[in-house]
């Protein structure tokens, strides 16, 4: 058997959760708790991949990333094309689990009490020593929760990496991909033994998961000094 | 003068519209809740944007709304103390109070960190996390976290209204013996008159955003400029008065003439007396001397080492023309002691309004 599937499957997730966890942060911290309709439509924007077909998406991509698409066209000038590619899957993985993650960090970081930003304003700290020292650390459960379901989102993405990166096997076939062209070409046992390794995957990620949020929630965790 | 405010805030019920200026002693902000005292120190310390106006410390310039200046809170070095101390809670008390100092050199960190540790009695606390230190504590550390950073100013939000009073005494204390070597500007806002009168060399009094008073505290107490003052500053009695003369008024709530050593400058007005103030005379030979009446007693209310006496210049059931209602008019409070030695006379009591101790309000 052949197991690239996993390794493609592994790697992409791992390397999309990287991007999304810096890109949800970034974000997140750059949206701070301001009001108004701008900020409902940026939320509205930095959503819309959780609740669009992957198709819808996937075809988004291919405009931005095709030979015609703006990314499309400055890739080229570097000579680099990412449609049918490894990147492209990390690029498909890493917006449909963008929205986890930046969800999640932006409830942890509004859970922050202000009152300590503030003192730490008094205290003479720059706005980017307080995001790390402080809101960070006291943020950082919640954070690290996005981080995980950004992962398992991650790996389970499909739809949108098929239209941008396509099936090639050994380069950008992952798990849920093999899964249906085994199922097509009828191999069962196959795509059976995938399923499990996935939902077994994804089981232990949310079960671990909870359970350190009830560790968490009992005070057996210290996070962060 | 070191810190000179002059400030204006449009808020949601009122404006906050405040102009004073504070020296290198504690100056006490008196006011109700929600009279703009928190609004004023946040905006002092930069967390807070004024409309207009001006804060200068130290001819240092800090907020300036011609100029369009507004220095930044972290320049601003100004200590500030949270209403609920805003302690760090992923940090040690030691690492709170170090979080200031980062710019220094590690030795210079130690120095000033041990040095304010000790000047605020936590020896053998500094390894503990916020949670595991008391309300007291906790209020301590914070004061050693603003102190540190040697600010130029401190600002304290309520430090002693979340405590309890054995708490409270104590922290007093702390706070006395840390303005004593502060000798900077110190503001402190509470909603206790005595507090504000114990910690602060000056009083200002905040009423729905502006100064209704200002000015050393014993002026204050002695002769509060308005009735709103007097009552913000604990006073029960005032009477809606008439002048007779410079020194005469009758006092038509209570239904009596009065003599007071205050020079009367309008002619109406209100007259008040505190109720610590008011003295109950051993005998009825001395009904003839100056400002004493009888009164009957309405109703009183222990607490454990005073008494106060709600009570009424007019006989029960006799009407006057010029009170409305027949309830007590003067509340008076008395320790136990004195008050055993006259509880079992016979009414009428003899009460005595003194002139040094009765003031005049224009309004």
């Amino acid at each position: 058997m052949d197991w690239s599937p996993l390794w493609i499957s592994v790697a992409t997730s791992f390397t999309a959760t990287v991007i999304t966890l810096f890109l949800g942060l970034a974000a997140a911290a750059w949206r701070g708790g301001r009001k108004g309709l701008a900020m409902a439509l940026v939320d509205g924007f930095f959503l819309l991949p959780l609740v669009l077909p992957p198709t819808v998406v996937g075809f988004l991509l291919l405009l931005l990333f095709g030979r015609n698409g703006p990314l499309g066209k400055l890739l080229r000038a570097f000579n680099a094309t990412v449609v049918f590619s490894w990147p492209a899957t990390v690029i498909a993985a890493t917006v449909v689990a963008f929205p986890l993650m930046y969800l999640t960090a932006r409830a942890a970081l509004e859970q922050v009490d202000p009152m300590l930003l503030q003192a730490a304003r008094t205290l003479g700290a720059a706005e980017w020593r307080i995001f790390r020292q402080v809101s960070l650390p006291l943020a950082w459960p919640g954070v690290l929760a996005g981080t995980i379901l950004s992962f398992a989102r991650a790996l389970g993405e499909f739809g949108a990496t098929l239209m941008l990166a396509g099936n090639i096997p050994g380069r950008t076939e992952t798990i849920p991909i093999a899964i249906y062209f085994a199922v097509e070409a009828n191999e069962i046992t196959q795509a059976a033994i995938w399923c499990l390794i996935d939902v077994g995957i994804s089981l232990v990620l949310l079960a671990g998961l909870y359970y350190w949020t009830h560790l968490q929630a009992a005070g057996r965790v210290r996070w962060a000094r | 003068m070191a810190l000179e405010v002059q400030i204006r805030k449009k808020l949601r019920d009122f404006t906050l519209d405040v102009s004073f200026s504070a020296g290198n002693e504690p100056l006490s902000i008196l006011g109700a809740s929600g009279a703009g005292k928190t609004m004023l120190l946040r905006s002092i310390a930069g967390l807070e944007r004024s409309d207009r106006g001006k804060i200068v410390l130290d001819n240092r310039i800090l907020f300036d709304s011609q100029a369009h200046l507004n220095i930044p809170s972290r320049e601003r070095r100004i200590g500030m103390l949270f209403q609920n101390y805003a302690l760090f809670p992923h940090l040690t008390a030691s690492e709170n109070i170090r979080f200031g100092l980062e710019k220094f050199p590690r030795e210079e960190q130690s120095k000033r960190a041990a040095d304010v540790i000790q000047r605020t009695h936590l020896l053998g606390f500094e390894n503990r996390s916020p949670r595991e230190l008391s309300g007291g504590e906790q209020q301590r550390v914070a004061l050693a976290r603003a102190l540190a950073i040697e600010p130029e100013a401190l600002l304290l939000d309520e430090p002693l209204s979340a405590l309890d009073t054995h708490l409270r005494s104590q922290m007093e204390m702390q706070l006395e013996e840390t303005f004593q070597t502060f000798r900077r500007p110190a503001l402190l806002v509470t909603h206790n008159m005595e507090e504000a009168y114990r910690l602060g060399a000056h009083v200002l009094v905040l009423s729905r955003g502006h100064v209704a008073a200002f000015g050393p505290k014993e002026e204050l107490l002695r002769h509060p400029p308005s009735t709103e003052v007097a009552r913000l500053t604990g006073c029960k009695n005032i009477s809606r008065a008439r002048a007779h003369s410079d020194h005469s008024v009758e006092a038509l709530d209570w239904g009596c003439a009065l003599r007071l050593e205050q020079r009367i400058a309008t002619n109406s007005g209100f007259v008040g007396i505190r109720a610590h103030h008011i003295e109950f005379a051993e005998s009825t030979g001395e009904l003839t001397a100056e400002n004493t009446f009888p009164c009957w007693l309405v109703q009183s209310s222990e607490t454990p080492f005073r008494i106060t006496l709600f009570f009424s210049l007019r006989q029960p059931g006799q009407e006057s023309p010029q009170a409305q209602s027949d309830g007590p008019q003067l509340q008076a409070e008395v320790f136990k002691e004195r008050w055993r030695q006259f509880r079992d006379q016979p009414f009428p009591w003899n009460v005595r309004l003194r002139p040094d101790a009765l003031f005049w309000m224009n309004d």
